[in-house]
């Protein structure tokens, strides 16, 4: 049995599809954050992956996937911080009940 | 004295009008006053200089004796194509030079006079005197840009001017609606007649492609353009409009323009109104100077006017008829102001019909060689009775600060109280009576020469039109100086008035007197050679007997408290009734304005606009409201509900392009 | 052919990233949540491993396991009282999502197994890269060179550590 790109990329789309589950589902605002981390770490894994099988002499994709996790990390505490301070605020972390700027 | 210091006398009231009303409020009373009077003072002086210099000086203006334009500047202002040139100049010619005598000279007196006149209202401080004079100094600017035009366009820009500054001081006392009224309606009338002026400019300009009145190289007269605007009538002589030639209409438009600003009839309804203005701007503004503009524009033109005589005899017509409708309704009035008015319109309507007789003669060689007497006499009695007739405002002024009054009910028997006065208002009456040697004999009987020249029956009109002058002046000057004695109130003993205001009467009294005797003839003529002219003993001793049968007549009427005129007022009810209503004009037009044009023009056009116009705007306003309102949930702010649509989005293209590969 | 462990390897890896994706989206319990994208960054890392890729499985594990997921689990633990369930989703919420999700991964799925050329591309040649190369090509300047992102990227790290303080301060 051979592992070829397409057995990598399977599980990367089923994580991918479950984080759109997930983003569109969730009412919290945390889960839907962490949705958010699946979808990106699949593309990840689809960079990766298609940089390893395709072009193995080159990184390209491998460095594109060390910008993104410290892309997702820098979104990723920004949204956090700014989640905390809305709960601080309006004690709650469910979006549809966040709607006091929304005319 | 250089002919160019003309733009002096044009830029100083300029600046004295920004600097009065800008700077007058933290100068305080006086000082604006005085400031005023000197800045006016100068540009008189500077004026006369001119005047002087043009007329008697041997510059360039001169040539074998005939005087020529003299363009002082004259740049371009709106190229509208490359021979029709909008200018803003400045020429001289003789009428203009006299007419900056004329304003200079009034406005000087106003200004002089208005130090009293102004200083107290009701024994109040008065409100606005800055404001006041800056007003007249922005008229003064405006009137003497007016004379001074070099073309079509700036007089109508500086015609504009003059009814604005006529409207900011026709409403001066703001606060009473019947100022407020009547400045509106002043504004309103000239508005409308000067839309025709510019009609007829646009018609005029189109078909002789300039707006200038003297040819480029700035030394040839009007006269000599002749040629010119024959050429330019002639060709466009073929082009006719429901019978009468294009050039026919535009003058006659231009002529409707002049007859808003010096109220001929039917556009006269708006100057007894303008009264209720203070009495030195009556004198200065709709006695003297801005009311003869249209005179000056149709004198301005009058080459033009020369060649198509349909225009001249409508003017002819309008001008005779109205010099005998405002004489009538002004033997009646009881208001001074009111009558002094309507001597007004009627004394310019004499100038009017003047000018018209005078282009009516026998071709255009003819009058190239020294006729037109009529233009001359006009131009004479524009400026004698310009003198006289402010004279003539100034006493009623003086009279009525002195008594507070407009009505003769309250004066009667002033003259043991006010001799200056009296004497100053007996001097204007002889004046414009034509009783020699007062100046308006020499002017007025000019005129009737003029009008005799033309026919017998214009003449015997327009001299019969004199006596009534005669009689109505002494009318009202009986009626306030004598016919009985004065209830004296005790605390208002009328008195002459201080000095600033019984100088000008002085001033202009003597004026009145001599300005018969200037040699206008040799001067101001249309063609700018002297004309020959002798006294017409026939002519001139008609019109002395009819105006001496006007006056002994107002004698036996007025000079003593009689039952005289309450039996004639009696035996004529009707007719007496339908001249002090003024022939009933003003019912008419708020017949034809209220009844005709609102409800009939207008309230249908309102309909159409709110509902048709306005309804049409709504119905886009509420389309767009609806479409807002139902699209409006696809704006949700829910995040889930984008991010959703987003991938059906996605989605969609998604499988229409693999649909697309397959197929 | 590949190794057996290495089959093994691929199998476990595969599982768990789909078990735990599953579990992470559907589970009613936030902490759990958190923990199972844990599971799930750790089999992305050992996926990492496995192509040879060992810093970036390193990085992985540092700044998603050690970084994100403590933040995540940090802020539920201030947000949420521990052991609570969060409210059941409601039916036509569920399927909205699950139709979005199917349809996508049916739609993405078919397109790789119609049209993926080189889908069936096996592993070939050392995929792995030296931290001394890695270096050079993230502070230099000729081509194939990442020194502009790497610096864009302190840039915004520095921007983000700015805009947490502000965001989190207390006024």
């Amino acid at each position: 049995m051979n592992l070829t790109l397409l057995m990598y990329l399977i599980p990367s789309l089923i994580m991918f599809g479950c984080g759109v589950y997930g983003f569109l589902t969730r009412k919290n605002m945390i889960a839907i954050m962490i949705s958010l981390e699946l979808m990106l770490n699949s593309v990840d894994i689809n960079f990766v992956v298609f940089n390893r099988f395709l072009f193995p002499g080159h990184f390209e994709g491998m460095f594109f996937t060390l910008f993104a996790i410290a892309l997702a990390a820098a979104e990723t505490a920004l949204a956090l911080a700014i989640i905390i301070n809305v709960f601080r605020i309006a004690r709650k972390v469910d979006i549809n009940e966040i709607n006091k700027l929304k005319f | 004295m250089p002919l160019s210091l003309t733009i002096a006398v044009v830029a100083i009231p300029l600046f004295m009008f920004f600097f009065l009303g800008l700077a007058g409020v933290k100068m305080g009373r006086k000082l604006t006053g005085v400031l005023g009077v000197l800045g006016m003072l100068v540009t008189t002086v500077l004026a006369y200089g001119v005047a002087l210099t043009y007329f008697f000086g041997d510059g360039p203006q001169v040539v074998d004796g005939v005087r020529k334009a003299v363009i002082v500047f004259n740049p371009d202002w709106l190229s509208f194509t490359d021979t029709l040139v909008a200018r803003m100049g400045i020429a001289l010619d003789p009428i203009a030079a006299m007419m900056l005598v004329v304003i200079t000279t009034i406005s000087m007196m106003v200004h002089l006079y208005s130090l009293g006149y102004m200083s107290d209202h009701h024994g109040h401080p008065e409100k606005g005197f800055q404001r006041f004079y800056a007003d007249l100094a922005l008229f003064t600017f405006s009137m003497l840009g007016l004379v001074v035009a070099t073309n079509l366009f700036q007089i109508f820009i500086f015609f504009e001017m003059v009814g604005v500054s006529s409207y900011l001081l026709i409403g001066f006392y703001y606060h009473s609606p019947a100022a407020i009224h009547a400045s509106k309606k002043a504004f309103i009338v000239t508005r409308l007649a000067d839309l025709f002026f510019l009609l007829g400019i646009m018609i005029l300009s189109f078909y002789t492609g300039t707006f200038d009145f003297f040819n480029q190289n700035g030394m040839v007269g009007m006269t000599d353009s002749m040629e010119a605007a024959q050429t330019a009538i002639t060709s466009a002589g073929g082009a006719t409009f429901m019978g009468c030639s294009v050039m026919a209409w535009a003058l006659t438009f231009i002529f409707i323009g002049g007859a808003g600003k010096s109220a001929m009839y039917p556009l006269h309804i708006w100057l007894p109104d303008a009264m209720e203005g203070p009495t030195p701007v009556s004198a200065l503004i709709h006695a003297a100077t801005m009311v003869v503009a249209g005179v000056f524009l149709v004198a301005r033109l009058f080459p033009l006017y020369v060649i198509e005589q349909g225009a001249m005899e409508v003017i002819c017509v309008v001008g005779a008829f109205t010099a005998f409708y405002a004489a009538a309704i002004a033997c009646v009035q009881s208001d001074i102001k009111r009558a002094l008015a309507f001597s007004t319109i009627s004394q310019i309507a004499f100038m009017m019909t003047s000018l018209a007789v005078s282009a009516s003669q026998e071709g255009l060689i003819e009058i190239h060689h020294g006729y037109g007497l009529g233009y001359m006499a006009s131009m004479f009695h524009l400026f004698t009775h310009a003198m006289f007739k402010a004279l003539l405002f100034l006493c009623a002024g003086a009279i009525i600060h002195a008594v507070h009054s407009n009505e003769n009910d309250d004066m009667h028997g002033l003259h043991k109280y006010m001799p200056i006065t009296s004497i100053a208002f007996l001097i204007g009456c002889l004046a414009i009576a034509g009783i020699p040697p007062f100046a308006g004999f020499w002017s007025k009987d000019e005129i009737l020469v003029a009008c005799y020249e033309k026919g017998l029956g214009w003449g015997i009109w327009m001299s019969m039109v004199a006596g009534l002058t005669a009689f109505y002046m002494f009318r009202i000057y009986y009626l306030i100086f004598f016919w009985k004695e004065h209830k004296v109130h005790t605390e208002h003993r009328p008195a002459d008035q201080v000095w600033t205001m019984t100088v000008p009467l002085i001033i202009l009294g003597a004026i009145s007197c001599v300005a018969g005797f200037v040699p206008m003839h040799d001067l101001v003529t249309w063609d700018g050679a002297a004309l020959h002219t002798q006294l017409n003993w026939t002519v001139a001793g008609t019109s002395v007997a009819i105006a001496c049968v006007g006056i002994a007549l107002a004698t036996v009427m007025y000079y003593k408290e009689n039952a005289l005129p309450a039996k004639m007022k009696n035996a004529f009810s009707g007719l007496w009734n339908a001249a002090y209503h003024r022939f009933y004009m003003d019912e008419l037009y708020q017949f034809i304005t209220h009844k005709v044009i609102f409800k009939a023009v207008c309230v249908p056009i309102a309909w159409f606009d709110r509902k048709f116009i306005d309804g049409f705007m709504n119905l886009l306003a509420d389309a767009t409201n609806q479409a807002a309102y139902g699209i409006r949930r696809l704006q949700s702010g829910s995040i889930q509900g984008y991010v959703y649509l987003y991938i059906m989005g996605a989605l969609l293209i998604a499988v229409v392009s693999m649909v697309c590969v397959l197929i | 052919m590949e190794s057996v462990g290495n089959i093994l390897m691929y199998f476990v890896i595969v599982i768990s990233i789909i078990v735990f994706s599953v579990l992470t989206v559907t589970t009613r319990k936030m902490l759990r949540s958190a923990t199972y994208l844990l599971f799930v960054l750790f089999a992305t890392a050992l996926l990492y491993f496995q192509l040879d890729y060992q810093f970036l499985g390193t990085v992985q594990i540092a700044v998603y396991a050690g970084g994100i997921v403590v933040l995540f689990v940090f802020s539920i633990l201030l947000t949420h009282k521990p052991g609570k369930d969060a409210a059941a989703l409601d039916v036509h919420r569920r399927w909205l999502g699950l139709s979005a999700a199917l349809l996508g991964v049916a739609a993405c799925g078919y397109a790789l197994f119609s049209y993926c050329a080189f889908c069936g591309k096996e592993l070939t040649g050392d995929g792995s890269i030296t931290i001394e190369r890695l270096g050079h090509f993230l502070l230099s300047t000729d081509k194939y060179g990442y020194l502009l992102p790497f610096e864009a990227i302190s840039v915004l790290l520095l921007a983000c550590i700015i805009g947490g303080v502000v965001i989190a301060r207390r006024r």
